[in-house]
């Protein structure tokens, strides 16, 4: 109770809010952090699984990937990228790339392979071409369960993009791994508040659209009973 | 006109789904092909708008074979109505029936303007036009998928058991209806069933099927019913079945029909009392 009191003076100390280092400014890294992370794997992860969900080709290889991906401990991968390319933001982009494929990954071709068949089969069989199945078909039925991906995503490289400052003067895991050498607990917690509160903040706004997405792709909400005045004129006889 | 010129389909995996099936379904002709299930009637419907490519055999739309046509250019010119009326679930029902003048290049707005007209001559109310379709009953879906495919005016049509998932009466009224715009709007059905009974009642000419799309007859409903070919077609078309044997019997001298059970199923009119046809 008292170290969240010293956290909460910590935060509220002018003199963390100015300067280079400040709070703002360490906001400002984590996010640009996590925004080129997230955006960078979804440029890689998305159009695959999407691309892998339309055709069915690739599946195992995709599923065996991502699992893989999965179980790589990112402060390891961390390490290893830093000894290779050195001090700098090149290692921890890198490794929260990995970290977020595989939920983007999932995401995507798990939601258009779960776009009804027959759906897809009568778009085709009107004549859409393959492109106009997959964006206009496949990819509205599929967002709820992409934007899971994202959001999954995002609240990982949120949380772990803490682990830049390892290895680079950047994001509000400097606070925590300046506390942890100075013993200073309170700037050690008020970095992790931030961290959290940007997570809760990112963790509603991810599950807003997403729901919004569901709704455009199941407008009426579930099925309906019979409608009560069947609309059903006599036709002429 | 559409031509089955000897089309066989073999299935990765070695099922032999069509054998070797010709056919000719006539310009502004409605021609049912009914057989059991998995005689291959969805297989050789799909070959028509290379849905499915034929491993033998080339089919041809007024002389020209599909095979050497775009293929999504193809479909955009053929009506096509699916079983389960394969709506897009997330469109409205007016975007769904005008999907196809849409991706055809017609603007939105004018598309959308035409919709009211193709729902009012599928017999619905046009004030579904903003629902969508999972508010809608398995009939009135089924009737979305006609107006759909009636949108681009196709001279084809192609449906696949169209009327597969409504009850009895509901059935008979899309079966009139369909016959209704068949008179209307003079298009080529090709229609896939396995109710023999549907198939008498909206086919100009009827396609029998046995296994692996194999002929067994083909003739007009009335044909197939006096001179079944052989004894696949006679249970087929269930013509021992006692409702399809009638007989007159005099009642208060009116000649009533009775079939074989001796229930009556209407009475007999001379020809001058026959309303004009419908
Ligand atoms: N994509 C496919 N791959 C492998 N076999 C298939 C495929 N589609 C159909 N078949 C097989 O081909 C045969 C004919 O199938 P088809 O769907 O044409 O029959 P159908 O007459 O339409 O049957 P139903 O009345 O049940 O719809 C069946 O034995 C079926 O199992
Ligand atoms: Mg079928």
């Amino acid at each position: 109770m008292n170290l969240l009191l010293e956290a909460a003076a910590w935060l509220a100390d002018a003199a963390h809010w100015t300067g280079p280092g400040s709070v703002p400014v360490r906001v400002l890294e984590h996010l640009w952090v996590t925004a080129l992370v997230v955006g960078a794997a979804a440029v890689v992860a998305i159009p695959t699984g999407v691309w892998v969900g339309h055709t069915g080709r690739g599946r195992t290889a995709v599923i065996a990937f991502a699992g893989a991906a999965r179980a790589v401990p990112t402060l390891g991968l961390l390490t290893l990228l830093g000894l290779w390319l050195g001090i700098g933001l090149g290692a921890p982009l890198l490794a929260l790339v990995v970290l977020a494929v595989p939920s983007l990954l999932a995401g995507a071709y798990s939601g258009v392979e779960s776009v009804d068949g027959t759906t897809t089969s009568a778009a085709r069989a009107i004549g859409m071409s393959e492109w106009q199945i997959v964006t206009r078909v496949e990819l509205p039925l599929a967002a709820p369960v992409i934007l899971g991906g994202v959001r999954a995503a995002t609240l990982q490289v949120i949380a772990t993009a803490t682990l830049a400052a390892y290895i680079a003067d950047a994001g509000l895991g400097r606070f925590l791994f300046n506390g942890l050498k100075s013993r200073d607990y309170a700037q050690m917690l008020a970095g992790a508040l931030l961290v959290t509160l940007i997570a809760l903040l990112f963790e509603v706004l991810l599950a807003a659209a997403q729901r919004r997405a569901a709704r455009a792709a199941r407008p009426a909400g579930q099925k309906s009973t019979s409608p009560s005045n069947p609309v059903f004129p006599k036709g002429p006889s | 006109m559409i031509e089955f010129c000897g089309v066989g389909k073999t299935y990765a995996g070695g099922t032999v789904a069509v054998e070797d099936f010709s056919y000719t379904v006539q310009a502004n002709s409605l021609v049912v092909l009914v057989g059991s299930s998995g005689s291959g009637k969805t297989t050789l419907l799909r070959m028509v708008n290379r849905m499915v490519e034929p491993t033998a055999g080339s089919v041809l739309i007024d002389g020209r074979d599909v095979a050497g046509l775009d293929r999504v250019r193809l479909r955009r010119s053929i009506g096509y109505v699916l079983q389960a009326g394969g709506l897009l679930p997330h469109r409205t029902i007016a975007d769904n029936v005008a999907t196809v003048p849409v991706l055809n290049g017609t603007r939105r707005r004018e598309a959308r303007s035409a919709v009211v007209g193709l729902l009012e001559r599928v017999g619905l109310d046009p004030s579904c036009a903003e629902r969508y379709p999972s508010q809608l009953s398995g009939g009135q879906q089924q009737r979305v998928g006609v107006a759909r495919a009636l949108a681009a005016d196709p001279d084809i049509l192609l449906m696949d058991e169209p009327f597969g998932a409504v009850d009895p009466i509901v059935r008979r009224e899309l079966q009139d209806e369909l016959r209704r715009l068949q008179r209307e709007l003079g298009k080529t059905i090709l229609l896939v069933t396995h109710d023999i009974d549907e198939a008498f009642r909206v086919g100009d000419e009827v396609v029998v099927l046995k296994e692996r799309g194999v002929t067994a007859q083909v003739g007009t409903p009335a044909d197939i019913l006096a001179h079944p070919a052989d004894a696949f077609v006679r249970s087929f078309v269930g013509a021992d079945r006692a409702e399809r044997r009638l007989r007159t019997t005099d009642v208060d001298g009116r000649r009533v029909l009775v079939d074989d059970d001796g229930r009556p199923a209407g009475v007999l009119v001379a020809a001058e009392e026959r309303r004009t046809a419908p």
